[in-house]
């Protein structure tokens, strides 16, 4: 079997109109006729990086209180109308952006406007200290649930204070530290909304099942009388941290396997070095003959599991390597043995990307399972990842929403000597973040 | 659902053009004294299903969907795990993971770098009642993916080294089990409801001992029992036409020989459970308890199906559900709280279940009872309706990408869903009153005969919990739940 590369590129347009309201709230309209429902997607331009010292895991705890009621929507109203409508939403929190989507029947479009704008207008209206305690505890048992009992889930926390030190905005997990969501309070929750929630500081899409002219005249309708915020200013670029040589950290967990974390910081999203990373990422872990998960899990096995990607960000991403190690069968060795052995041969395959371009089939391949990935993307209007978050997350990054063909275009581009020079470049081996679990003795 | 197809709609179409007629006029403030009212509720046309078959009696089941050119093709097979013979549990499971581990003149790299040099993605499982093969790919590379997929599905050659490395792989995934609370519950609970000899005690997977013992002679017999077109249906969704799909079926499947099988025999009914009884795993240093509490429920053809979906919609199956706003927004003792009836062709569990905060289980604990009774009284009209509605209304949701829609033949195709299953879906949801809600809560819900299972760390919740007085209390140790 020899896959060819495709010689033409896949159409992935996605047409939309937009406008800008008065109050500065950008809209993005798409058409999608497939199934009767719409998607309602909002992203506020602002996440956790934007937190001060002593108050992390603000912006997310903020998000919770956006579902809790607002000026005209009773508490407990907000997800009662939508669930009687049909409807689901969610939102997500993340160091750069905090992204808001309510899916819905089409006829219910106008009660979805009416929910993000009354939101958006009229928070404050209604908020209490009581409403900032009730989401403070779910938060709080979101953070156990997520991170303290979670197998690994420290460590995931300590690593990003490691490879992004000092006050670099990147420094703190955005799920916050437990005693600042316990000093988080109602004047914060004032304060953050009339600096940051803002018409201005928003972008609005809408896609689905919907007709531009009377979807544009619901959101003039709905969003008129919400109040333009002060202008916020990009935030302040930090210079990257840069990792000086190798920064090792050993952590205990109640786990079986050890784990070992490798991390690097890298270039912002769309920056020169982004899509060769992903490519690199696909190259090392994705798929049976992938040169980490081939050696490690599939020949030798003495990994249970190995991963790879890079996370791509506003002010830096970061390349994180993942690798769960175990003994083979029968085997008495310890701990540090186990990362050690695992270890020699992620450098000894991170070595030969760095001296020697990956051939042309191996690239082929990753570019393939990457272009699929795109139409996947393309399925769903809504939710996490659907059409109207896409056209949102571009919009916001690059200006244009519909930047499909040029994001792909961006990974077409890449010769096996981009790859190779990527590695050499941005993933050194003396310069690096290398965080290890060992786990907790047995105290049975 | 009621409310949504009478004279009130009319109206609503009139407002809508009202709007319409204002576009590019100075916007006005809006009225928010109430929520905007919805407009009629648009139809759905449930995609159309063309049914054809290969000569060899192979049914297919095509979904044309043009919308972005990709296809799914699922070959579906009758049934899974559930006809895992005794002492075999985890069979069917491992044999379906092994198919893509060497097949036809391919090893199991070679299947691996085909496949993702096209662009694709092909898998294979086992569930207790259906096994699959399923390709997900660009419609410009079917051609070669699809020859692949017949390989995986009727040639596999099941390597020794491969059996031995996905064993191997399975027991240290049950291994890190122990690491999570809610993967301890996961494996508990259901050996408490079932018993570690019922097919539905055991995980799909199977247990250490079952995977110890599965040899690849086990695994030819399996695939033997198992692949049978007259067992099979091949569902198609995507960018593709039935003309065109068909002859590449055809050379694909079309050898594809075998006699009717056996109908398995169905998983004997599990005797249900007679009075409450509470079970305690300890995990020290945990910082949640996981709480599962339940007993056997029922099958999926049960004639129960449409009011216990109602009724558990209001207790534990969506956001404003009793459990979740009781645990969650009331208390913010968990991030959230549900219940679920796990259907299967037998009655399989229903369990509701949260992770709540260490420090708070025996309360938690006694609001989850609070709910479990209070869901016997008649369930308030506005709350009933909110719970039709919502199932109703988020109908079409199921049938948007090519996922989505192949997922749903597959669901008929599983539990021999009557023809007209779809088109009556929202009729049979309107017909739920609040008198059938209650028998089926009154009848599958029964709190005092619950198991009640709490992983968590013993030291700090034993006395919360023993204070409640739930019942008979006793402790299972980690290594009886997951024998290493």
């Amino acid at each position: 079997m020899q896959a060819e590369s495709p010689k033409t590129a896949p159409d992935l347009k996605v047409t939309y109109t937009q406008f800008t309201l008065p109050n500065g709230l950008h809209v993005i309209l798409h058409e999608d006729h497939s199934v009767p429902m719409v998607a309602v997607n909002v992203w506020y331009h602002v996440g956790s990086a934007r937190e001060k010292p002593g108050r992390t895991g603000f912006a997310h705890l903020f998000e919770h209180l956006m579902f809790e009621g607002s000026g005209h929507v009773k508490e407990g109203q907000f997800d009662e109308l939508l669930e009687a409508a049909g409807g689901s939403n969610n939102g997500s929190t993340a160091p750069d952006r905090t992204n808001y989507w309510i899916t819905l029947p089409s006829n219910s479009l106008e009660l979805a406007l009416f929910l993000e704008s009354d939101r958006m207008g009229y928070l404050l209206d209604t908020m209490s200290p009581d409403r900032v305690n009730g989401q403070r505890d779910v938060v709080k048992n979101e953070r156990r649930q997520s991170y303290e009992n979670r197998p690994y889930g420290l460590a995931e926390l300590t690593l990003d204070e490691l490879l992004f030190p000092g006050a670099f905005p990147y420094h703190w997990p955005t799920i916050g530290y437990m005693d600042d969501l316990t000093a988080a309070s109602y004047e914060d929750v004032v304060e953050f909304f009339k600096t940051y929630y803002g018409p201005n500081n928003a972008s609005l899409v809408i896609a689905g099942d919907l007709e531009p002219r009377a979807a544009r005249a619901l959101v003039e309708q709905w969003f008129a009388d919400v109040k333009r915020g002060p202008f916020v200013a990009p935030i302040a670029p930090p210079v990257a941290p840069v990792v000086k040589d190798v920064v090792r950290k050993t952590v205990s967990d109640r786990v079986q396997l050890p784990r070992l974390y490798l991390a690097w910081v890298t270039p912002p999203h769309f920056d020169p070095g982004d899509a060769e990373l992903d490519i690199v990422a696909a190259l090392l872990t994705g798929g049976k003959n992938s040169r980490l998960y081939k050696r490690l899990v599939y020949d030798l096995q003495i990994a249970q599991d190995v991963s790879a990607f890079q996370q791509s960000q506003d002010l830096a991403s970061a390349f994180y390597l993942v690798v769960t190690v175990k003994p083979k069968d029968k085997e008495a060795i310890g701990p540090e043995a186990m990362i050690a052995r695992v270890q020699q041969v992620i450098d000894e395959e991170m070595d030969k990307l760095r001296t020697a371009p990956p051939d042309t089939r191996e690239l082929e391949r990753a570019l393939n399972q990457l272009e699929a990935s795109f139409y996947r993307r393309l399925e769903a209007i809504g939710g996490f990842g659907g059409k109207a978050d896409q056209l949102n997350a571009y919009y916001t990054a690059t200006g244009n929403p519909d930047y499909f063909n040029e994001d792909l275009a961006r990974y077409r581009a890449l010769s096996p000597e981009d790859i190779q020079a990527a590695v050499a470049r941005f993933l050194p081996k003396d310069r690096r973040v290398e965080l290890i679990v060992e786990p907790q003795p047995s105290k049975k | 659902m009621t409310s949504l197809r009478h004279s009130s709609i009319a109206a609503i179409i009139i407002v809508t053009g009202v709007l319409l007629g204002a576009s590019g006029l100075v916007a006005q403030a809006p009225d928010r004294s109430k929520p905007p009212t919805p407009g009629p509720p648009p139809s759905l046309t449930i995609p159309a299903t063309e049914k054809r078959a290969l000569p060899n009696g192979l049914p297919v089941w095509i979904v044309e969907q043009h919308e972005v050119p990709v296809v799914q093709i699922d070959l579906l097979i009758k049934p899974g795990g559930s006809a895992d013979p005794p002492g075999k549990f985890g069979l069917a499971s491992m044999m379906a993971d092994m198919l893509d581990e060497g097949a036809g003149s391919r090893s199991a790299l070679e299947i691996a770098d085909a496949v993702d040099s096209l662009g694709a993605s092909l898998s294979s499982g086992s569930g207790l009642d259906l096994t699959t093969v399923r390709l997900h790919v660009p419609v410009a590379r079917l051609a070669d993916a699809l020859p692949i997929m017949a390989d995986v599905a009727l040639r596999p050659t099941f390597p020794d080294k491969e059996l031995d490395r996905l064993r191997s792989e399975r027991l240290t995934s049950l291994l890190q089990s122990r690491d999570d609370p809610a993967s301890i519950a996961s494996v508990a609970f259901p050996q408490i409801v079932f018993g570690k000899t019922h097919r539905y005690g055991v995980s799909t997977g199977g247990t250490s001992e079952t995977l110890r013992g599965i040899t690849v002679a086990d695994l030819r017999q399996a695939h033997e029992r198992t692949f049978h077109p007259k067992s099979a249906t091949i569902v198609v969704v995507g960018d593709i036409t039935a003309d065109a799909i068909l002859p590449q079926l055809e050379s694909a499947f079309g050898g594809w020989k075998g006699a009717a099988a056996a109908a398995p025999t169905p998983v004997a009914a599990a005797p249900q459970l007679t009075r409450r009884e509470v079970v305690l795993i300890d995990k020290p240093g945990a910082a949640q308890s996981q709480i599962v509490v339940g007993w056997v429920g029922v099958p999926r053809t049960t004639p129960d199906y449409f009011p216990l979906l109602v009724m558990n919609t209001v207790l534990g199956g969506s956001f404003t559900s009793r459990l979740n706003q009781n645990l969650r927004e009331t208390h913010g003792y968990a991030y959230g709280a549900s219940s679920t009836f796990d259907m299967r062709r037998s009655a399989g569990p229903f369990y509701a279940s949260a992770r709540v905060q260490t420090d708070k289980t025996g309360e938690a604990l006694k609001e989850f009872f609070i709910e479990l009774n209070r869901i016997h009284e008649p369930v308030p009209a506005d709350e009933l309706t909110r719970a039709k509605n919502y199932l109703a209304l988020s109908f079409p949701r199921r049938w948007e990408t090519t996922t989505d829609i192949a997922f749903q033949l597959q669901t008929m195709f599983t539990y021999d869903l009557p023809e007209n299953y779809f088109a009556t879906y929202l009729e049979r949801l309107q017909r739920v009153d609040a008198a059938e809600a209650r028998r089926t809560a009154q009848t599958y819900i029964q709190p005092e005969k619950f198991a009640v299972l709490v992983v968590g760390d013993l030291k700090r919740i034993d006395q919360s919990v023993r204070a409640l007085d739930l019942g008979p209390l006793r402790t299972l140790d980690i290594d009886e739940v997951l024998p290493k």
